[in-house]
């Protein structure tokens, strides 16, 4: 179960999201400028709510009213931007290996043969065509073991053709690893194939929510 | 080049390098709390760190007398341990470090603020503590800056002649460096090794900048 019941302001704007997921997949869907990813940012810790309460199952990442406010570092949220941000001055393995706990049951083998990406592992990140890059970057958020993922509009910068080839890997990700998965997008196909659960953002409210049959 | 000439460039490559190692460690710090924080007392931090490069050299090594001489804060704290600095190797390598630091701290302040943030913040949300954040990213992000830092901190110390001769006079064979040298032969008339020094100081400053560039342009992002 994921609890979001919070108010993030950021100048004129101000998010009020109360909600609490209990999805596989939910999507946040809504117009540009509604508040999908300030609210990816604000459970990621990239941005702090005024008040209000994050939970991720039995883990409070924020409670304003007992101080809490835990630091990204430590919130175990694998978050996958829209620019997918991977570093350049690193290889394939070293991105996608950065985040890997100690300990942690997940294989870079198996997180690799099922995005696919064994064979440019060894590659500099200059060199990933733009399909590459999403799923390395998925891998990248997958290896570190989250308890959510968080996904802003993964499909956005890549041509329809790929997008469709990429989906079945996030298919993929959603029925082999129980990780409960936030999803920003304002695809209908996206939403249709992937989420089983959506919450649609306006202005930054909630406009409306529920199952997807 | 005869052995003083020898010895004299010796220590002051020596003398510069160690002033550059010196500068890496406060340098690194001052530059990332400037690039990255917004805290009290930031400005003044900006303009005491800057200052030796408006400032007269020869006031900033009086400054460095006065604190460092036996009855001066530094030099009073030291003393105990036996360790004194005017007038020592010590005095050249601290009036070097100290003129060099506001370069240093520039370029890399520069090259902190041109590592993109989103690089930082993806690395925290895969669990990377700050510490981890900046020796894995920021650092390997900003390597030309920090070279480039370290490049003109060296360049700088190798050339200091005003705050040196204040805080450590000119002792043959054991403060005189090649700027203290060019002037001390050219005073007295020696213009042969006078010349000798100018061309061994362009010879090690152009070696210098050739292998930072080359070492810059091989920094390319493959590890």
């Amino acid at each position: 179960m994921i609890l979001l019941d919070f108010v993030l302001e950021q100048g004129e704007f101000r998010l009020d999201v109360h909600e609490q997921l209990t999805g596989r997949v939910t999507a946040l869907f809504g117009p540009s400028g509604s508040g999908k990813t300030t609210t990816l940012d604000a459970i990621a810790g990239l941005r702090t709510p005024a008040s209000g309460e994050i939970r991720v199952g039995n883990r409070t990442l924020v409670a304003r009213d007992r101080g809490i406010d835990l630091p990204s570092h430590a919130r175990h949220v694998g978050y996958v931007t829209q620019d997918v941000a991977l570093f350049p001055h690193m290889h394939v393995r070293r991105n996608v290996l950065y985040g890997r706990r100690r300990g942690q049951k997940l294989e870079l083998d198996v997180v690799a043969r099922m995005l696919e990406i064994q064979p440019l592992l060894d590659r500099p990140v200059a060199r990933l065509s733009g399909g590459e890059r999403q799923r390395v970057a998925l891998a990248r958020a997958l290896m570190s073991a989250p308890e959510l993922l968080l996904l802003d509009e993964p499909l956005n910068a890549i041509d329809l053709e790929l997008r469709r080839r990429i989906l079945p890997y996030l298919e993929r990700v959603r029925d082999e690893l129980a990780v409960p998965i936030l999803y920003v997008t304002h695809d209908r196909e996206e939403l249709r194939l992937l989420a089983d659960h959506v919450v649609v953002l306006d202005k930054g409210k909630v406009v409306d929510s529920g199952g997807l049959g | 080049m005869t052995p003083e000439l020898w010895q004299v460039t010796l220590f002051t490559i020596l003398a510069a390098l160690g002033a550059t190692a010196l500068m890496l460690v406060p340098g690194l710090l001052i530059a990332w709390l400037l690039a990255r924080s917004r805290f009290p007392g930031r400005v003044l931090l900006e303009t005491i760190v800057s200052l030796p490069l408006v400032m007269p050299p020869v006031a900033t090594g009086l400054i460095l007398l006065m604190l460092c001489s036996p009855r001066g804060i530094i030099g009073r704290a030291l003393a105990p341990l036996g360790i004194e600095i005017v007038f020592t190797w010590k005095a050249v390598v601290l009036a070097m470090t100290v003129m060099g630091l506001p370069l240093f701290v520039r370029a890399v302040r520069a090259g902190f603020e041109q590592v993109d943030r989103r690089y930082e913040r993806v690395a925290a949300t895969l669990g990377a503590p700050p510490l981890r954040v900046f020796t894995t990213i920021t650092l390997p992000l900003a390597f030309p800056a920090v070279l480039a830092g370290a490049v003109l901190g060296f360049a700088r110390a190798l050339g200091e002649f005003g705050a040196t001769i204040m805080i450590a006079g000119s002792i043959p064979g054991a403060t005189r460096t090649l700027a203290l040298a060019i002037y001390s032969f050219a005073e007295t008339g020696r213009d042969r090794e006078a010349a000798i020094m100018v061309f061994v100081s362009a010879a090690i400053a152009f070696a210098a900048l050739w292998a930072s560039n080359r070492l810059a342009a091989r920094a390319g992002f493959h590890t």
